[in-house]
């Protein structure tokens, strides 16, 4: 059982962790990189990094472009900073790619317990159940959380981390058995336990600084969540299908 | 019979929750662990799957 599980695990969380790796390329990575170059002292986070430059505040103002062909954008702007004077970025991208496998990995791990557990219950696990886990795992884990705390674009503001890495858990703890009572419960007073435990969260509200002081743009901020929304959505409702597809296969061949 | 299932349906339910477990302690650590190496390391990755950052 075990086995089953861990091996759809691997197996799925590799396979779609490079895609979300690829979709981050595509779609996201270049908000995180205009981000960092709004943000005071900037890419503190990487020693090595090159300081913000007029050139920096000119590529600021070609978000239009970004927006407008991000295809092109993308991977222009990722030779361009793997081939100038930044050997740190090669090493970044290959850590996001490292990353990315490890917390798909992660989450598939988790869809495979949650998989084996319905299945110790009686349901029967298809590619199908397998893309509605997926959806599920989105608003569980993407979703919900963003509702109180917006995927962060870097040189944005935020509550004291602790405190949110708590609301955090808390949130995805609440939605997740929220969203599997609804799918699996088979009682009324479930489904209000249900619908409870989906609004908990947001009853008590997730922390926010007193007063935001975020050096970079609302516009960035804004398309950057738009964008890790929708990639998670693609990624996750593709995650949850391999992982069942393998697992349906997995456990009727022991 | 009945007994048999019993064993195999709690054995399965203890397979879900060490896997879950598994799962859980990774996600800690890739997203949020703050570990200075770690988090420069996951960086990316972390703002583009929502987690908290720093």
């Amino acid at each position: 059982m075990i086995k089953s599980m861990v091996a759809s695990a691997l197996i799925a969380g590799c396979a779609v962790g490079l895609l979300a790796a690829l979709l981050h390329f595509a779609f996201v990575q270049d908000y995180i990189l205009l981000g960092e170059e709004f943000e005071s002292g900037a890419r503190v986070h990487f020693e090595n990094a090159a300081p913000a430059t007029p050139e920096g505040a000119g590529h600021a103002h070609a978000t239009p472009d970004a927006a407008a062909a991000p295809h092109d954008h993308g991977s222009a702007a990722a030779h361009d900073h793997g081939s100038e004077a930044e050997p740190g970025a090669v090493q970044r991208n290959a850590l996001t790619v490292l990353f990315a496998v490890l917390i798909y990995t992660a989450y598939a791990l988790l869809l495979a317990a949650g998989f084996g557990l319905a299945e110790s219950f009686g349901a029967t696990i298809t590619a199908r159940d397998g893309l509605l886990w997926g959806i599920g795992g989105f608003v569980t884990f993407q979703l919900a959380p963003a509702m109180g705390l917006a995927p962060e674009l870097p040189g944005t503001i935020a509550a004291e981390l602790g405190a949110r890495q708590l609301w955090w858990w808390l949130t995805v703890g609440c939605t997740g058995s929220g969203l599997a009572l609804l799918a699996y419960g088979r009682h009324w007073a479930l489904f209000g336990l249900a619908g409870a435990l989906l609004a908990l969260p947001h009853v008590i509200g997730a922390p926010h600084p007193d007063q935001f002081w975020g050096v970079a743009p609302p516009e960035v901020a804004g398309a950057f969540s738009a964008r890790v929304l929708g990639t998670a959505l693609v990624v996750w409702a593709l995650l949850g299908w391999v992982a069942a597809t393998v697992w349906h296969r997995e456990i009727r061949s022991t | 019979m009945t007994a048999k299932t019993a064993t195999k349906s709690s054995s399965a339910v203890m397979a879900a929750v060490f896997v879950a477990a598994l799962g859980g302690a990774l996600l800690f650590v890739a997203g949020h662990a703050q570990s200075a190496a770690l988090h420069d390391a996951a960086h990316d990755v972390r703002h583009a799957t929502g987690f908290p950052c720093h």
